[in-house]
């Protein structure tokens, strides 16, 4: 056996790991350029740096850069060493990095350009979807690959859900990005009308359920019963949970459009099944927390399982709030306000963020050969600034939403409403400076992690690490 | 109105959504069955990740199938399955017309009292007027502003000045039926008649001008077209919504760039028609309370 396929494949790992910090940096920075946009309308510059055009910047950078990197990161570091195997087709592999880097320098181009396909969380043109397709199929290529060629015969629960979320992300981008094209930069979706708008929930809603959930739920059964160096706490809870998220995510995307012109009945089947999904969300938080049974200590002292456990609490705070959203009644009062960002970054920052930093600081250390990251003490530091950070922000939104909704609905004993918009707007300014400063926390963690990062790159002694042969089993 | 071409598409939707919700039900209920102790499944990846054979919590168990139960209850009572309404018979066109009907029930008679009085009068009513500030910060505000001072192509209706007219009915008209707004483009006077016309337009209102262009410009109004609307003495005709050029109001800009750009290329403005959006009623009002802020009627 040659000198590379007898270790693993770290140097696409190490590659995106870097850049998840550094992508997770612009993202939030971005982030909280348009959140002080709000508070400071005076620094809309336009029309490149406008607040229109910098929020899909932003929800593309963290979600597809940010969230992107660290997904290819894990499933790559995940996928080897639970197959035993070193990655199938390092060419491929080291395409899926360089073509994903590409992608996102053409969003961070093209959207304050001002060119964008209108369908949020896709906004990228023709041009942009057809790259992304052809990594996205390298990406599954080299993760089914690998598991193919694994040394172990039962696949690892982390991989059924990155491995879920591969295919659910091909068929979501394929199906939601037809479009017809006018022109190199112009094109037109392939849906009208209604069924365009569900079309675009039925892929914005499973955007998240697939790749912000599934996705993170594989990071999360690996490193956390790595990190707690403890069994996962129950298989049949795995199994039961993955294919029910699986089947009852495709359903809740209506659940975007209540009160609009789609019909009734697929209002109702869209809340119904986004009821349904509170359980199979809930299993995957269950299975996580109560893998610490039995090391609950561990939490006192070790930042990175703080991460991983505070991601979690997260995780089942926003799976039980989606849920309530989604019901008619409450969506009448939610629906248009900052209630849904705080919950959107309740999942954003607190679960994705979080679970990707705390497995970050766990591979970090193992990509470059150190025992530990540089300063574990400055770990600690990130956790609280970033936990605080979230707090502030989802605690802002909560009663800036909630006080929209009420001052839109309000009405006076003659019928005339009882505020103008823009007392909705005014009302808004504390909450969002607030919210400002949440973000401004966020950020700060993460360039703190970025220091530390750098300082252990510095340490390295970076050997590519030898494949384990496959424990010897009874089963 | 059934949103399905055919029964073919009812009979599959009702379908599929009852095998899922059932289905998920009945998984659950069959990974129930707990096989073995709870130790590990002996399965070991990586050097230490394993996994323990615990049941699933009962709890959670029951949380699930709960939320399974109530779906199917809903779309017993609600529109879910198909084409069928739920034993309820709601619907969220009939919600929103009933609501309608009681709104209308409930606050129909406050404005058909106000509509059976002279406009002046019930600009003259507090009680209306109040009403008539919160309509205003509902509807009109977006262009007109909070203050109702306006802004660039957006009329002030604090003023005295009146485009299409000042009197209370033509006030309710303009809210009523909407008013067009078109200055059509005169690019084919050439640049040097426009500039003359430009400089004629400022000296009507006093503002500094080259004193030989105003008087080429005054020749031209009278001879190009513009005194057709503006008047031979350029005092506008509001039935056209020809503005007045001798006063101080500018509805664009009264620099000489902006007037030039004006007579080159035109005006088109619009204020759109609220009669059947917010009904006679609602106007009334709201006419009765931009009179009381202009103040035109007390001349």
């Amino acid at each position: 056996m040659s000198e590379t396929q007898s270790t693993y494949n770290y140097k696409v790992v190490r590659q995106f790991a870097i850049m998840t910090v550094v992508w997770g940096i612009v993202g939030m920075l971005v982030g909280v350029i348009i959140a002080a946009q709000l508070v400071w309308p005076e620094l809309n510059f336009g029309p490149w740096l406008t607040y229109g055009r910098l929020r899909p910047l932003h929800t593309n950078a963290v979600i597809f850069a940010f969230g992107g990197s660290a997904l290819f990161a894990t499933s790559y570091w995940v996928v080897q060493r639970t197959c035993h195997t070193r990655l199938f087709a390092d060419g491929l592999a080291a395409f899926t990095f360089w073509g994903w880097q590409v992608v996102i320098l053409l969003a961070a181009v093209s959207l304050p350009l001002g060119i964008t396909t209108g369908k949020e969380y896709a906004e990228l043109e023709w041009p942009i979807d057809i790259l992304i397709t052809l990594v996205w199929v390298a990406y599954a290529l080299v993760f089914f690959g690998t598991i193919i060629k694994r040394k172990v015969s039962h696949i690892y629960v982390a991989n059924w859900f990155y491995g879920g979320m591969i295919l659910a992300v091909a068929l979501l981008h394929l199906v939601n990005s037809a479009e017809v094209p006018v022109s190199l930069l112009k094109s037109y979706s392939a849906y009208a009308g209604v069924q365009d708008a569900m079309i675009q929930w039925w892929y914005g809603h499973n955007a998240v359920g697939f790749f912000l959930t599934a996705g993170f739920l594989g990071m999360m059964y690996y490193f956390v019963p790595k990190q707690a160096e403890r069994p996962v706490y129950s298989y049949r809870l795995s199994v039961v949970h993955f294919w029910a998220l699986i089947f009852t995510y495709m359903w809740a995307g209506p659940h975007h459009l209540h009160y609009t012109a789609l019909p009734d009945w697929t209002q109702s089947i869209g809340m119904l099944f986004s009821l349904i999904l509170l359980a199979p969300s809930w299993g995957g938080m269950i299975n996580g927390i109560m893998t610490l049974s039995g090391a609950w200590h561990k939490l006192r002292d070790d930042p990175v399982l703080k991460f991983l456990i505070t991601s979690l609490s997260f995780y089942g705070m926003s799976t039980f709030e989606g849920p309530m959203m989604s019901v008619k009644s409450v969506n009448a009062l939610s629906h248009y306000t900052d209630w849904t960002v705080g919950h959107v970054h309740a999942g954003a920052l607190g679960w994705v963020a979080m679970v990707s930093v705390g497995s970050l600081y766990y591979l970090i250390p193992r990509l470059f050969g150190t025992k530990q990251m540089y300063s574990v003490k400055l770990v600690t530091v990130h956790f609280w600034i970033a936990t605080i950070g979230v707090v502030l922000y989802i605690a802002s939104m909560w009663i800036a939403g909630v006080m929209q909704g009420l001052m839109w609905r309000a009405f006076n004993p003659d019928g005339t409403l009882t505020y103008s918009f823009v007392e909705a707007v005014k009302g808004s300014y504390p909450f969002w400076t607030i919210r400002l400063v949440g973000g401004v926390l966020f950020l700060a963690g993460m360039l703190i992690m970025f220091y530390n990062v750098l300082k252990t790159i510095g340490q390295s002694q970076g050997a590519d690490e030898r494949i384990l042969a496959p424990a010897a089993h009874h089963a | 109105m059934s949103d399905f071409v055919s029964e073919f598409w009812n009979l599959y939707v009702v379908v599929i959504s009852l095998v899922s919700i059932i289905g998920c039900g009945i998984f659950l209920k069959f990974q129930s069955v707990h096989k073995g102790s709870t130790d590990t499944t002996g399965h070991v990846w990586d050097e230490t990740l394993a996994e323990y054979n615990n049941p699933l919590p009962a709890w959670w168990k029951w949380m699930f199938y709960i939320t399974i139960v109530f779906a199917l209850a809903y779309l017993a009572l609600y529109p879910g399955l198909g084409k069928f309404q739920g034993v309820l018979g709601w619907s969220s066109v009939g919600q929103y017309k009933d609501e309608v009907k009681k709104a209308d029930a409930t606050y129909g008679p406050i404005y058909d009292k106000y509509l059976k009085m002279d406009l002046k009068a019930v600009a003259a009513d507090k009680e209306a007027n109040e009403m008539g500030k919160r309509l205003f910060l509902t509807y009109c505000s977006q262009c007109h502003g909070s203050d109702a001072r306006g802004s660039k192509g957006f009329p002030n209706l604090a003023d005295a000045d009146w485009q299409w007219g000042g009197d209370a009915d033509t006030v309710k008209t303009t809210i009523l039926e909407g008013r067009n707004g078109v200055m059509p483009p005169h690019a084919q006077l050439g640049d040097e008649t426009i500039k003359d016309l430009a400089n004629f337009v400022r000296s009507l209102s006093g503002l500094p001008h080259d004193a030989a262009l105003a008087a080429k410009g005054k020749e031209a109004f009278g001879t190009v077209g513009c005194s057709g609307c503006h008047g031979p003495e350029a005092t506008g005709t509001a039935a056209l919504g020809a503005p007045n050029l001798t006063d101080k109001v500018w509805l664009y800009g009264s620099s000489e760039a902006t007037i030039t750009e004006t007579i080159k290329n035109g005006r088109n403005n619009r204020m759109p028609a609220w009669k059947d959006f917010l009904g006679e009623g609602k106007v009334h009002i709201l006419a009765a309370y931009v009179l009381s802020l202009s103040g035109a009627e007390k001349k």
